[in-house]
């Protein structure tokens, strides 16, 4: 499969100062991988970068396709008017000259989109109004509508019911399958075991590979801190767990 | 057929009147203008900038009253000055970005009153606190109207980066609408407005079409579009029933179409609040 992301010793921050150092891993199409790390341990920074919207202080990256973004709906504006179709239409603004607005082909296509995560009938449906699992297909819908070769989810499994979070990672099971890169930030260590690779990080890279080899003890407690706990698992062997994480990450002012 | 014939002529006769016929068109302007633009406002919670703006402006207004130069030019370069100081002031560490608005816009708005309370200021200066719709020149008409013009094309062809960016800030850069364009359009288009507007509502009374009207339709409608049509809509039966009133009860015909707008976002919090509780009721006790 062709590598979409390439990072080589990669160190990227907002100032001079980086807060996310040495980073070095490939994407390849058709593979998901979890980043994680605690809050602050540089998941949004890297996501920043591979968006374009930060350059890199030292090394080196390469991003060979277009990258989609699955924010939280939490940060969108739940009451502002637009429907989930409005929402999959913005999807298309940078394949258009500024003065000109979706046409017929480009709400075909939004609809499409739609259909394809399963959210056909709720098109014109207030995005605000969706369920916590529907709004994070319209955002996947988005992204597909984009055409991104490289999807960016943020914590997208926060706050859904099993049902939907099953649904969610079947979904992006799809989107590999078609080739795509999948890259999920998340909290949760059990969920990432079941995909292709995982990145850890601890405002720098702990360790990147495939997670059965790369998530021992040792590498959790040096991406978590000292947030890591063993429980028994029942089976008379033990289980890693994490402290739930602290979200210090509200906006402050307007 | 005696009452409707009054009826009718009462309708009809304030528009006999040149004077009142091009307060009628000013007034489907500003309704226009703020209607559109002000759901913008709104959303982007931008109406402490548009208040800003609008008193800012007052020196440059009243330097153009005493100077004889046009209102529209005094107008334009007093919301530069002010535009730049607000920038300025804001970047003065430890005040903050709200208060450095609020000094900056007071000294403005109070040299403005300086020079109008100064001896040879013209008579009808009060005009461009208050406004003065029935003023209305045809040569207003004519600027206010490519104004508006400008605006709405503008909201119109940006409509979808404006979406995105009030959407969700932090991811519309990735979709490819800049959410610093989408600010300094929206400010922009504000500071164009707010020179359309204060020839009709004058200083103190601008902001009102410009927040009122939409954050009544806000109340009202579900989509960007029809919440548009919805304030525009407001805005011109507030103002033309503002010049209702001015004609019969003699009253000033800005407050009195301010008044009309206020009273509009009253009536939508009232239907929505209604609304919600009818929702409520069909909630607790579903049918069948």
């Amino acid at each position: 499969m062709s590598v979409l992301v390439a990072a080589r010793g990669l160190a990227v921050g907002y100032g001079a100062a980086p807060v996310l150092t040495g980073v070095d891993f490939t994407l390849s199409g058709g593979e998901r991988i979890g980043v994680l790390g605690p809050n602050g341990g540089g998941k949004t920074t890297l996501f920043r970068a591979l968006l374009g919207e930060l350059r890199p202080l030292a090394g080196e990256l390469t991003v060979a396709a277009r990258c989609g973004t699955v924010p939280q709906t939490e940060r969108s504006r739940l009451d502002f008017p637009v429907s989930a179709l409005d929402v999959a239409l913005m999807g298309t603004i940078a394949g258009r000259p500024w003065w000109k607005r979706p046409g017929r082909t480009e709400r075909r296509r939004a609809r499409a989109a739609l259909g394809r995560v399963g959210l056909e009938e709720l098109a014109e449906r207030t995005f605000g109004e969706l369920s916590g699992g529907q709004r994070q297909r319209v955002l996947v819908a988005r992204a597909l509508v984009q055409d991104a070769g490289i999807v960016l989810l943020d914590e997208p499994f926060t706050g859904l019911d099993s049902a939907s979070a099953e649904r969610l990672e079947a979904l992006l099971g799809e989107l590999a399958g078609e080739g795509r890169g999948v890259v999920i930030a998340t909290h949760d260590v059990e969920q990432a075991r079941a995909w292709d690779r995982v990145l850890c990080l601890n405002r720098r890279q702990v360790a990147f590979g495939a997670p059965g080899q790369t998530l021992t003890r040792e590498v959790l407690a040096a991406t978590y801190g000292g947030a890591i706990v063993t429980l028994p698992d029942g089976h008379g062997g033990e289980a890693l767990a994490l402290l739930p994480p602290h979200h210090c990450d509200h906006e402050h002012g307007a | 057929m005696i009452a409707l014939a009054s009826v009718l002529h009462t309708l009809g006769d304030p528009w006999r009147d040149g004077i009142m016929q091009r307060a009628l068109l000013e007034v489907v302007l500003l309704g226009l203008v703020g209607g559109a633009l002000g759901c913008w406002i709104v959303l982007a919670e931008l109406s402490y900038g548009a208040e800003s703006l609008a008193h800012g402006m007052f020196p440059g207004l009243v330097l153009a009253a005493l100077t004889g130069l046009p209102l529209l030019l005094g107008g334009a370069a007093g919301i530069l000055v002010a535009a730049l100081a607000v920038a300025l002031a804001g970047r003065v560490p430890g005040i903050g970005r709200d208060n450095a608005v609020a000094v900056v816009v007071t000294t403005l708005f109070g040299l403005g009153v300086l020079l109008a309370l100064s001896p040879d200021s013209p008579p009808g200066i009060e005009g461009l606190l208050f406004g003065d719709v029935l003023g209305t020149s045809a040569g207003d008409l004519v600027a206010g109207a490519a104004l508006v013009a400008v605006v709405l094309a503008t909201l119109w062809a940006l409509h979808w980066r404006l979406l995105a960016v009030g959407f969700d800030r932090l991811s519309a850069g990735s979709l490819g609408a800049s959410p610093l364009l989408a600010d300094a359009v929206l400010l922009v288009l504000l500071a164009l407005a707010v020179l359309v507007a204060v020839q009709g509502l004058g200083n103190l009374l601008v902001v009102a079409v410009l927040v009122a009207p939409s954050a009544a339709a806000r109340l009202l409608a579900r989509r960007l579009l029809p919440m548009m049509a919805t304030a525009v809509a407001i805005a011109i039966v507030a103002g033309v029933a503002g010049l209702y009133l001015s004609y019969y009860v003699q009253v000033a015909a800005g407050a009195a179409i301010a008044g009309f707008m206020v009273l509009a976002y009253a009536l939508a919090r009232l239907a929505a609040a209604a609304a919600a509780l009818r929702g409520a009721a069909a909630v607790a006790s579903p049918a069948g």
